[in-house]
C-alpha cells in the first residue's frame, strides 16, 4: 500500500495543479475527479492482476512522468507532412496532447458533421458532448483509464449525424515531440456515429524527435467509439511510437442494434505497447471485426487485450491478431469474450498467429470464453511458430534465394493483416513501413 | 543431360535409395514408376535439392555440373524444375508475385532483362489458356484454398511459365479427374522438345496414355529394377508391380559392386 501510494502521489498533486490549468466545471468535472480517486485507489496495475499477468508496468510506474506542456511542443508543417495520408482528408493534429489548429485541416465537411477538438467542443456553446464523454470506457476498475479520464485535456471528436456518410476517412494524429525530462500525455477520443451513419477514422500515435538528449515519453490514450443502430464504423489505430516510449491505449466501442464495426490495431513501435480494446454488443445483429498486426523487434514489449462482450442475440464477432516477434521481442495475446445470457444465437470467433523470427522471442496467447447463453457458436485457434521450412524450399524450388524467400514468408503473414486495411495510401503506408521494419525488408522493396 | 550414377541417400537414418543409375538424354520423357515407398518421391525431391535427404553415395552430373553441389535455387536457376506432389500453401503471397519473382530470378541468371509486371502479365496469359486457368487465380495466395486438382494444374502452369530445361514431375496424376489429367497432360506435351528432358514420377499407368514415354522405369526398394520402352507400363497395368522379377535389371547399366538381389 505504501508503495502503491508512492507511486500514484506525485500524480495527485499533479491532479491539483490540472485541475486549476483546465477548470473543473459542470458534469464533467465531476468525471474528472470520480476518475482520480479511482486511480489512486486502485494504483497501478501490477503483474498480480490477471489482466497484467504477462505485461511489467514498472518502467512506467517508476518514472517520474510530468504531465507533457504546450511550451516547446511545436512542428513545422514540413516535418507532420511525410504522416500526412492525404490532404484532402480531414485532419486533427495533437502535439503532446494540445490541439494544433495551425496543422489541422477541416475544411469542406458536408452537412453538421463535426471534427473538432473535444476541448474547443466543450468550452464553445455548440451541441454538448457530455452525454457521452467519459461515459463508456472504464475508469472504475482500469487504472489507466482512470488516470486518462482525470488528466486528459483533449483529443479528437468526430460525429456523424443520422444517416448521413463520410466518405473520405477521417485522420487523427496524435504526435509526441519528446522534453528534456520524462513526460506524459493522456489524449482522449470520441467518435459518434449516429443512427444510420458510416464513417472512417484513422489514429496515428507517432513521435517527431526533437534531437538529443531528448527523454522517453509515455502516451495513454482512450478512445470511445459509439455506434447507433445500424451504424458503420470503421477505426484505425496505428501506433509508430518511437523505440524507447511508452504506450497505453484504450479503445472502447458501444455497439447499438445492427451496426458494423471495424477495429484494425496495427502496432509497429515501442519499448512497451498495451492496447485495450473492447467492444460491447449492446445491441442485436451486431458485426463486430477486431483485426489486429504487431510487428516488434529488441526488448519491446506489446500486450494486445480484447474483450468482447456480446449482451444481446444475434450477434458476431471476429478477433484476427497476427504477430511477428524478432529479437528478444516478447508478445502477449489475451482475446477476452464474455456471452450474457440473453445473447443467444451468438457466433464469436478468435484467431492469433504469431511468428517467431528469433530464438529469444516470445508470445503468451490465452483465449478467455466465459459463455452463459446455451445456443451460441464460439471457437478460438492461437498458433506460434518459426517460418515453414517447406515453404522456403518451395520458393527455392522456383529459383527464388533462401534469404528472399524468407523475407517474402514474413512479409507475406503480415500482408494477410494488411490486406484488411481498406483505405489507401493508409494502405501503402503500412506496407512501407513494414519493409524498413523486416529483415530483408530492402531487398522486398526491390522485388515486390 | 542428366547422369545418375549409383545414388544412394537416407532420412532418419533409413536407406531410401540404394543405388540409382539413371541417364536422361535431351528430348526425351522418362517415366518412373514403383509401388509406394520405393523411393519415386525421394528420388524427385534428392534431384530438387531437398536438404531432409542425405545423400551418402554417388554422384548426379546435369549438363556437366555436379547436380548434388548446388543449392536448390540454383539448380532451379540452372532450369531443373519440380512439380510437387504436395504443393505447399503460402498465406499472403499472390500467386502473380510468386511467379514473377521465380521468372525474374531465372531470366537475370540467364541474362535475360527482368519483366515488369505489364511484360509478365503478357507472357504468362498465353500459358494460362493453355492450362485453363483461371485468371482470378492470380490474385490468390499461392496455392491456398486450391482444390488437389488446382494446385496440379498450378504446378503445370508453373512449368509453362518457368521453361525448365529438366522437368521433374512427382505424382503430378495423382488425384485428377481424366478432364483435369487431360489438361495436365496438354500442358505438359506442350513443353516437349528436342532441348528439353522430362521425368515423370508415377504410380499409375494412366497418365501415360496421355503423356507417351519414351523409357519406362520399375523403382522398388530404392533400386530401378526393370526398364524398358513404354510398353513396360502397359505390362504393369496388367501384371502390378508384384508380378516383376527384382532380379531382372531390364537395360539399365548396374554399377559396378552393387549385387541386386
Amino acid at each position: 500500500m505504501t508503495d502503491l501510494l508512492e507511486k500514484s502521489s506525485p500524480y495527485i498533486e499533479q491532479f491539483t495543479h490540472a485541475e486549476q490549468a483546465i477548470g473543473a466545471n459542470g458534469a464533467i468535472g465531476a468525471v474528472r475527479r470520480a476518475a482520480m480517486d479511482r486511480f489512486v485507489k486502485m494504483g497501478f496495475p501490477t503483474m498480480r492482476q490477471e489482466d497484467w499477468r504477462f505485461t511489467n508496468t514498472a518502467p512506467i510506474t517508476t518514472t517520474p512522468f510530468q504531465l507533457a506542456t504546450r511550451n516547446g511542443a511545436t512542428i513545422d508543417a514540413d516535418v507532420l507532412a511525410e504522416h500526412i495520408l492525404d490532404r484532402t482528408w480531414p485532419r486533427l493534429v495533437f502535439v503532446n496532447g494540445y490541439f494544433s489548429v495551425g496543422l489541422s485541416s477541416v475544411i469542406d465537411l458536408p452537412g453538421s458533421i463535426q471534427v473538432a477538438s473535444i476541448a474547443d467542443v466543450v468550452d464553445g456553446d455548440g451541441p454538448t458532448i457530455e452525454d457521452h464523454l467519459a461515459r463508456y470506457a472504464d475508469y472504475e476498475t482500469h487504472p489507466f483509464t482512470a488516470m486518462n479520464t482525470a488528466f486528459s485535456r483533449d483529443g479528437a471528436i468526430i460525429r456523424v449525424p443520422a444517416g448521413t456518410t463520410l466518405d473520405r476517412p477521417v485522420h487523427v494524429l496524435y504526435v509526441s515531440v519528446p522534453g528534456a525530462g520524462p513526460q506524459v500525455s493522456h489524449p482522449r477520443g470520441l467518435i459518434i456515429a449516429e443512427p444510420g451513419s458510416t464513417v472512417t477514422v484513422i489514429e496515428s500515435y507517432l513521435s517527431i524527435e526533437s534531437g538529443s538528449g531528448a527523454s522517453v515519453y509515455f502516451t495513454n490514450g482512450v478512445t470511445e467509439i459509439v455506434a447507433g443502430d445500424n451504424a458503420t464504423v470503421d477505426h484505425y489505430k496505428i501506433v509508430r511510437e518511437q523505440q524507447n516510449a511508452y504506450h497505453v491505449g484504450t479503445t472502447h466501442i458501444q455497439q447499438g442494434r445492427d451496426t458494423t464495426v471495424t477495429s484494425q490495431v496495427v502496432t509497429l513501435g515501442g519499448a512497451l505497447v498495451r492496447n485495450d480494446v473492447t467492444a460491447v454488443l449492446d445491441g442485436e445483429g451486431a458485426h463486430c471485426t477486431l483485426n489486429g498486426l504487431y510487428v516488434m523487434r529488441e526488448h519491446s514489449h506489446v500486450d494486445s487485450h480484447l474483450t468482447v462482450e456480446h449482451a444481446k442475440p444475434h450477434g458476431d464477432s471476429r478477433q484476427f491478431y497476427k504477430g511477428i516477434l524478432d529479437g528478444h521481442a516478447r508478445g502477449v495475446f489475451t482475446g477476452r469474450i464474455n456471452v450474457h445470457k440473453d445473447a443467444q444465437k451468438t457466433d464469436a470467433k478468435q484467431t492469433n498467429m504469431n511468428l517467431l523470427l528469433s530464438e529469444n522471442a516470445q508470445v503468451d496467447t490465452r483465449p478467455q470464453l466465459e459463455i452463459f447463453a446455451d445456443d451460441v457458436k464460439c471457437t478460438h485457434g492461437a498458433t506460434i511458430g518459426q517460418i515453414d521450412e517447406h515453404a522456403i524450399f518451395y520458393f527455392q524450388s522456383r529459383g527464388i534465394d533462401e534469404a528472399t524467400a524468407r523475407g517474402v514468408l514474413v512479409f507475406g503473414f503480415a500482408n494477410e493483416s494488411l490486406e484488411r486495411v481498406r483505405p489507401e495510401p493508409l494502405r501503402s503506408r503500412l506496407r512501407e513501413a513494414l519493409y524498413e521494419l523486416l529483415p530483408q525488408g530492402k531487398l522486398l522493396r526491390e522485388a515486390l | 543431360m542428366l547422369e545418375i550414377r549409383n545414388l544412394h541417400a537416407r532420412v532418419d537414418g533409413h536407406e531410401i535409395l540404394k543405388g540409382i543409375n539413371l541417364t536422361v538424354n535431351a528430348g526425351e520423357v522418362h517415366s518412373i514408376m514403383g509401388p509406394n515407398g520405393s523411393g519415386k518421391s525421394t528420388l524427385a525431391q534428392v534431384l530438387a535439392g531437398r536438404e531432409t535427404y542425405e545423400v551418402t553415395e554417388g554422384e548426379v552430373i546435369y549438363r556437366g555440373q555436379d547436380l548434388l553441389e548446388m543449392a536448390p535455387d540454383e539448380r532451379a536457376r540452372e532450369g531443373v524444375f519440380l512439380a510437387f506432389q504436395y504443393p505447399v500453401e503460402i498465406p499472403g503471397v499472390n500467386t502473380a508475385y510468386f511467379m514473377r519473382a521465380a521468372l525474374n530470378a531465372i531470366r537475370k541468371h540467364r541474362g535475360q532483362d527482368e519483366l515488369d509486371a505489364v511484360d509478365f502479365l503478357a507472357v504468362i496469359r498465353e500459358k494460362m489458356k493453355l492450362i485453363e486457368m483461371d485468371d482470378s487465380l492470380l490474385n490468390r495466395a499461392v496455392n491456398e484454398g486450391f482444390s488437389g486438382g488446382e494446385k496440379k494444374r498450378g504446378e503445370v502452369f508453373q512449368m509453362a511459365v518457368l521453361e525448365p530445361t529438366l522437368c521433374i514431375m512427382d505424382e503430378t496424376d495423382s488425384g485428377l479427374d481424366i478432364d483435369a489429367l487431360k489438361v495436365v497432360a496438354r500442358g505438359v506435351n506442350a513443353l516437349r522438345s528436342a532441348d528439353r528432358a522430362i521425368v515423370i514420377v508415377t504410380h499409375y499407368q494412366r497418365l501415360l496414355d496421355h503423356i507417351v514415354p519414351d523409357f519406362v522405369h520399375v523403382l522398388v526398394d530404392g533400386r530401378i529394377v526393370k526398364s524398358g520402352g513404354k510398353e513396360l507400363a502397359m505390362e504393369l497395368e496388367d501384371s502390378g508391380y508384384a508380378g516383376l522379377d527384382k532380379g531382372n535389371a531390364g537395360a539399365e547399366p548396374v554399377a559396378a559392386g552393387t549385387v541386386l538381389s
